[in-house]
């Protein structure tokens, strides 16, 4: 098993958070991950993507040449990293943020409204959290259990608070 | 031990504190910002001092003090930074003090940018200080080596009474990959570090008479005698820090030769020729000062070319053709400014190579 994922959106939008909380619950479940952002003079609203790898085999390279997964939070995101994608593999498209869909026919698109499930919970900030759900769902990346656990250790503390909006977010599609 | 997802700076950073770094001083350049970043907040809670110094030549010359005086001291930046601590690192191998340096590289010259390069290859093994000197320099291809490297390291800079660079690059900097951190080492106390470095100006020696740490030597043949005891030292390094990995090197007919960040596209690259029925190995040197010259012995009959893979327009195939010495041709492929090539790239232009060479 080796899944490459391709995460990217606008600073902010949370596609390297979510990332990031895939490599960590696919090295709990004792997988080899790599986690490599772009990075740049990047700031909130700017571009930022992710590659990520979760393999049961070392990962001798971080970098991809063709993604299984694309992540797309926004327009310019589909456009750009559309092509990268295997034949048979999966574009999520945000569409709350994306009026267009994927020019592929031989992918499997999804399209989430993600930002406008978030806004239905009362929490816009949680939609990238909505779209992981729709991922575990979908791509068997990770289980939900391990993302749940990372979700607690991420919002501890001071953070504890945001714990039960982010779990109803990840539960709009991942029941 | 469980291990930990970390960001290539975090860990280390974290890698010093736990190989019982006590002092740091640094200065923030991308792409290593989080190292002195975690630093400022781990480093104290570990009983060490941190410092923002005002520039990178101020840095190195605090790492010079604090080093001096029996710290056991780390330093970080990139490319630029590490040419402006050039002068210091001078100073510092002269005066014989130990410390570890980490140069998470980008691009250049000049300020040039901040993607992923490894021009610094010359900077980092031919030095850009003055003098007769020479500076060990390990180049890590992955997190954990990193982490397990730079631990090491302290005890290597304290046994030959010099600086080690550590040399990663910017995606190794700002990548994530599983970790198993070491213990801590635990900090010398001032009894500890007057026993272990009797050399170290502490202010209350075990003997009479000053310490002194100095590089000034105005009578020649003073000079010469301290730099020739300096380099029977460099020669004892160049025994026993001779590092590197190898892959397929029986059956290869390309035989790669990269470290760092490109290793690891070297390795795929390996994979897809394998794919099209055409063998290939490497050699990875992880020690580049001292090169790992005899790794090239174990070049099998079949090989047809060596071929030296670099983020720059191609330093280190100076010494891959020293290594070689004639006994295979020498190819380079390389892309330089920051752009890293994909592994699909590298197959292909190996390809071309071998066919030009048959």
């Amino acid at each position: 098993m080796k899944k490459k994922m391709f995460f990217a959106g606008s600073g902010g939008q949370g596609a390297l958070a979510i990332g990031q909380m895939i490599a960590k619950a696919g090295m709990e479940e004792g997988n080899e991950v790599t986690w490599l952002p772009s990075y740049g003079p990047e700031m909130r609203g700017g571009t930022a993507n992710c590659t990520v790898i979760v393999s049961d085999k070392p990962i001798s390279c971080p970098l991809i040449n063709d993604a299984d997964v694309l992540v797309a939070m926004n327009l310019p995101s589909l456009r750009k990293f559309e092509s990268m994608v295997n034949p048979g593999g999966c574009i999520f498209i945000n569409s709350s943020m994306v009026p267009e869909t994927s020019s592929r026919t031989d992918v499997k698109v999804i399209e989430i409204p993600a930002n406008e499930k978030a806004q239905e919970l009362g929490n816009d900030r949680a939609a990238n959290i909505v779209m992981l759900g729709a991922i575990l769902v979908e791509t068997n990346c990770c289980r939900k259990d391990t993302i749940m656990h990372q979700m607690e250790k991420m919002f501890s503390g001071r953070k504890a608070k945001f714990l039960p909006a982010n779990i109803a977010a990840l539960e709009v599609y991942c029941k | 031990m469980s291990k930990v997802l970390m960001k290539g700076n975090e860990a280390f950073a974290e890698a010093a504190i736990r190989g019982g770094c006590n002092c740091y001083f640094g200065y923030p350049i991308t792409p290593q910002n989080e190292v002195p970043e975690y630093m400022s907040h781990e480093l104290p809670k570990a009983g060490g001092k941190f410092v923002q110094a005002e520039s990178e030549l101020a840095a190195v010359n605090m790492a010079y003090g604090a080093a001096a005086s029996g710290g056991r001291v780390f330093i970080s930046t990139s490319s630029p930074g590490l040419a402006l601590m050039q002068e210091g690192l001078g100073f510092i191998c002269s005066c014989e003090v130990p410390l570890v340096a980490m140069n998470v590289s980008r691009g250049g010259p000049g300020v040039g940018g901040i993607q992923p390069g490894q021009a610094d290859y010359f900077q980092v093994t031919r030095g850009g200080y003055n003098g007769d000197a020479k500076i060990p320099v390990f180049a890590p291809s992955t997190i954990q080596e990193s982490v397990d490297m730079i631990y090491e390291c302290f005890d290597i800079a304290d046994k030959y009474r010099n600086p080690v660079i550590i040399f990663a690059d910017g995606m190794l900097g700002q990548m994530m990959e599983p970790v198993e951190l070491p213990p801590h080492k635990g900090l010398a106390t001032p009894e500890e570090i007057r026993e272990k470095k009797p050399w170290a100006i502490t202010g209350k020696n075990n003997h009479e008479g000053r310490n002194v740490v100095k590089s000034l030597r105005l009578q020649p043949d003073v000079l010469e005698k301290h730099v020739e005891m300096l380099f029977e030292k460099y020669a004892e390094a160049e025994k026993e820090l001779v590092r590197y990995k190898t892959m397929n090197l029986d059956e290869a007919e390309i035989v790669f030769v990269a470290f760092g960040t490109m290793s690891r596209i070297c390795a795929e690259a390996i994979e897809l020729l394998e794919e099209k029925g055409v063998k290939a190995g490497m050699i990875r040197p992880i020690s580049l000062w001292p090169f790992p010259k005899k790794a090239f012995d174990e070049i099998g009959s079949k090989a047809k070319i060596v071929i030296s893979t670099e983020l720059s327009m191609g330093q280190m195939i100076e010494d891959v053709k020293m290594a070689v010495a004639g006994r295979w041709p020498v190819g380079l492929i390389n892309r330089t400014g920051g752009i890293v090539p994909s592994s699909i790239e590298v197959a292909e232009r190996a390809l071309k190579a071998l066919e030009e060479v048959k």
